[in-house]
């Protein structure tokens, strides 16, 4: 092996780790707002994501039966809808279910469990059982090849950018914007939040609908990289919490850190071992840490009161 | 401007607050002073709304509050700096002060809250939790300030403070109060704190109001002796 097949395999090796990340970092982003901040376990937080990727599809389908010379231009225009129907839905979700539930996380894990069992079932019963694939514009499909023996993905690329838009756009959203600022004080103390003047269930309602739609933009991106199922979610919901969790859970930029890690490791690990071997690691180096650092990588602090 | 009529506040079965009542006029700081235990800070929470009324009412400038939650309270003028401060440990100073205030935050506010409260300028990037005592009870007043009320509410501001603070506190309160035309209504263990501040002075004693005296005619030997166990 000369010194530039060398090269190219670092190079591809270290792009698989990037995208690695970019869909470990869109499955946890919307649960950090949601688990992170707001405390609650969403175990229908998948099946958010199964609904953003049928979504597509649905609208695939759409635009190839009656207007396939819209092809080339639905999918944005399906990343929204995709967001807009999970964020509807996340509301109804929080308003119906979740809001009764607050301060009781055994009951929310179990409902939410149900939640995804219903969804599951919803999606067999409009999709069918099988694994359904939207038809990708051209512009998604190919790859990118600098030198001969590099390939990229364009896939690859597109869901990289859009997970790094999207954390973008949450950062400013937590940290630039005044319904931020409100969450972010209503996750430190719901009361006194209260007190100040800050309407908390409307906050509460806000962000779990807006978690869902981060969610929901999620599944969109994963139609470009791997076919949905009624039960795809339960694929995504481990590694969610993971990311989530190790990154330290009340710390929106430990998510991105946690997902970066956890993806980096997996893929040298992947390539030095296999696989399976290579996953079994990267859960055994977690847990280590997460017994060591039960408050994941990143906690807040501020002086002892 | 604050009626407060007959009102009855406990935990679960055990009535903490029976059938209090008293008012307080636009402008005028009405201290109520008792020993730990005697109902101040229950009878706090339930003004704002974080505790509910098993019965009474509560008006504010002739509006019925009591059914109202914390945030609307608020919103129709009523603020409070709680016991123990409760700022946002992990919110910077800034965004502690701005954290209840109406949008677009008016900078004029933020910038006469530093005014009042010049290390909190210095200090706006720092997070709450990393103050002092002193410092964050002048962010949490500045911060309740931020919301615009017709009455502040303040349960025993001067615990855990030291004497120097305690006085620029006193002298802050007054001036607010000249400055907004504002009622303000303080709970406090410290005898002294609240003949500097007070006009008007009730004693608190097992959920009732026992006393009430004018800071022109008040007996302070007779109160000590109240306070004392």
């Amino acid at each position: 092996m000369n010194l530039h097949e060398l090269w190219s395999i670092f190079v591809m090796q270290g792009f698989a780790g990037i995208s690695l990340f970019s869909v470990l970092l869109l499955m946890g982003l919307g649960l950090a707002l949601i688990f992170g901040q707001m405390g609650v376990i969403n175990m229908a937080h998948g099946e958010f994501m199964a609904l953003g990727a049928y979504t597509t599809y649905f609208c695939s389908t759409l635009v190839q039966d009656h207007a396939p010379r819209l092809l080339p231009f639905y999918f944005p225009l399906a990343i929204v809808l995709a967001f807009v129907l999970s964020a509807a839905l996340g509301a109804f979700v929080e308003w119906a279910m979740i809001r009764h539930l607050y301060k009781r996380p055994l009951d929310t894990l179990l409902a939410s469990w149900g939640l995804s069992l219903i969804m599951q079932q919803t999606y067999r019963s409009i999709f069918g059982a099988r694994e359904v694939t939207p038809t990708l514009p051209e512009w998604l499909m190919g790859s990118f090849k600098p030198t001969d023996a590099i390939d990229i993905p364009i896939n690859g690329v597109f869901v990289l950018a859009l997970a790094l838009a999207v954390t973008g756009g949450l950062v400013i959203f937590m940290f630039r914007t005044p319904f931020g600022l409100r969450l972010r004080a209503t996750v430190q103390n719901r009361a006194m939040s209260n007190a100040v003047g800050i309407n908390t269930k409307l906050v509460d309602r806000l962000a779990f609908s807006i978690g869902c739609g981060i969610a929901g933009i999620a599944g969109a991106a994963f139609t470009t990289i791997g076919s949905t199922g009624p039960d795809s979610g339960s694929r995504y919901i481990v590694d969610a919490f993971l990311v989530v969790v190790f990154g330290g859970a009340a710390n929106l930029l430990g998510s991105v850190a946690s997902a970066f890690g956890i993806a980096q490791a997996q893929s040298i690990l992947e390539f030095f071992l296999d696989g399976t071997k290579g996953k079994v690691a990267t859960l055994l180096f977690i847990v280590v840490i997460l017994m060591f650092r039960p408050q994941g990588l990143f906690p807040s602090k501020v002086r002892s009161s | 401007m604050l009626n407060v009529n007959e009102i009855h506040v406990g935990y679960g079965q055990s009535p903490v607050i029976r059938g209090m009542s008293f008012k307080a006029g636009k402008g005028e700081i009405v201290g109520i002073v008792g020993r730990n235990g005697m109902g101040k800070t229950t009878l706090f929470r339930s003004l704002i709304g974080m505790l509910p009324l098993k019965g009474g009412q509560i008006t504010l400038d002739g509006v019925d509050i009591s059914e109202d939650e914390s945030f609307n309270r608020v919103g129709k003028g009523l603020a409070i700096v709680p016991q123990g401060r409760m700022i946002f440990p992990y919110l910077s100073v800034y965004e502690n002060l701005i954290s209840g205030a109406r949008t677009p935050v008016s900078q004029e506010e933020v910038s006469e809250i530093y005014s009042l409260f010049p290390i909190l300028r210095e200090m706006k990037n720092r997070k709450g939790g990393n103050l002092s005592g002193g410092q964050q009870q002048q962010l949490a007043i500045g911060r309740a300030l931020m919301t615009r009320p017709k009455v502040l509410l303040l349960d025993e501001p001067t615990e855990g403070i030291q004497p120097s603070i305690i006085k620029d506190i006193a002298r802050t309160l007054k001036e607010i109060r000249d400055m907004r035309n504002l009622t303000i209504v303080v709970s406090e263990q410290v005898l002294s704190f609240m003949l500097d501040v007070c006009d008007r002075l009730f004693v608190i004693e097992k959920g009732a109001l026992v006393r009430e005296d004018l800071r022109s005619a008040v007996n302070a030997e007779e109160i000590r002796k109240m306070l004392s166990v």
